[in-house]
């Protein structure tokens, strides 16, 4: 019996096989997928906004934003048994789910949450190896520890496994 | 976190607002339509897909940015089968298809959004003395979860709570039900307090700008 593991919006957790690590209905937030092959843990964060530092209280979840959810996701691995030299990621979501004009740029927030996780990723050394980004759909993901799979649904846009 | 005064202006705002829209989605529609008293939400980020049935429930959502003397968002949620009865009374058509929307539809349930949303600018915009502007609106049809975080994430930035108006409209025989979420800025709550004579206190502004 494998459990299945839910992650809630602004949240990150780490299982090992053969658990299930699934985070329902991504829009604008980004998916971000690590896995250990070799001691098959996994992990997976709900990221919501690109930058820590533009939070106003100092106290904040570090499961929010892209510069800190991945260094918070990393350790919980750790204590699963994860080497970090093993883990490669996989990112989905940052879509624009509204397309409106705006004389600022929040209606890009998917786009700039890909950015930042992604140069979080390289700054930290760790491999994307696959990537469904951006679009105008949402997307709900999950990970199954034992193969590090990633199974990405749509609605009208079609599943994909990465 | 909100003082009992502030959380009844709001709802007398969301009211008044709501009051407005009523009126024009009857006449739209030709229907009765029933509102319900608004709800002031504070709720954390996981929790607000839950209030509009659950983050994977397949919804159309209708934006619209508010901008002017304050900015913030409006989102209108529809149930998938309460979209499609409403298209079928917009346009006066039997859909026999029941998976999607064509242009047209979207186009009409758009255009209902618009009118709406406009209503309840208006008047809020009467009763404020604020300078309100909104823009056109925008439509997904998508999963709950992905069509309400949008708006919400802003709030990220202030902690860990999104904070709304949510009205509800009923449209009295097929019972049709529209949510309609106001979320005005951070910063942009205390203007619209303030508009109306309502003092906030200092804790209720953390500080934050809030904007990205």
């Amino acid at each position: 019996m494998s459990v299945t593991i839910r992650v809630g919006m602004a949240e990150y957790k780490a299982a090992k096989s053969p658990a299930t690590l699934i985070t329902l209905g991504l829009g604008s937030c980004v998916g971000v997928v690590l896995y250990d092959s070799i001691s098959k843990v996994g992990g997976l964060a709900h990221v919501m906004l690109p930058d820590s530092n533009l939070s106003s209280k100092k106290d904040y979840n570090p499961g929010k934003f892209a510069d800190t959810a991945i260094d918070a996701l990393i350790r919980d691995m750790n204590r699963f048994g994860a080497d970090k030299r093993n883990i490669v990621s996989k990112i989905a979501g940052g879509a624009q789910m509204f397309q409106i004009k705006s004389e600022n740029n929040i209606m890009q927030i998917g786009k700039r949450n890909v950015e930042a996780v992604k140069a979080k990723l390289i700054q930290l050394n760790i491999r994307i190896i696959a990537e469904d980004v951006e679009g105008n759909y949402g997307r709900t993901i999950e990970l199954y520890c034992k193969t590090g799979e990633l199974t990405i649904k749509t609605i009208g846009h079609g599943n994909r496994i990465l | 976190m909100y003082t009992d005064l502030e959380i009844d202006a709001l709802k007398e705002i969301g009211n008044i607002g709501a009051g407005n829209a009523a009126t024009a989605l009857s006449l739209l529609l030709s229907k009765k339509i029933i509102i319900k008293v608004p709800k002031i939400r504070v709720l954390p980020f996981d929790e607000v897909s839950k209030s509009v049935g659950g983050p994977e429930k397949l919804v159309v959502g209708i934006f619209m940015r508010i901008s002017g003397d304050i900015d913030g968002n409006i989102l209108m949620v529809i149930s998938e089968q309460d979209a499609y009865n409403l298209t079928e009374i917009l346009l006066n058509i039997k859909r026999d298809k029941d998976w999607s929307f064509s242009n047209m539809e979207k186009s009409a349930l758009m255009e209902l959004g618009n009118i709406v949303g406009s209503s309840y600018i208006v008047a809020l915009s009467e009763l404020t003395k604020l300078s309100l502007k909104i823009s056109v609106p925008s439509l997904a049809f998508d999963m709950a979860g992905a069509i309400i975080s949008f708006p919400l994430s802003l709030y990220g930035y202030l902690g860990d709570t999104a904070f709304l108006i949510d009205t509800e409209f009923c449209e009295g025989l097929d019972g049709i039900k529209l949510h309609y979420l106001l979320i005005p800025d951070d910063e942009s709550l205390k203007l619209l307090l303030n508009a109306i004579g309502v003092n906030t206190s200092e804790r209720n502004n953390p500080g934050g700008n809030g904007r990205v």
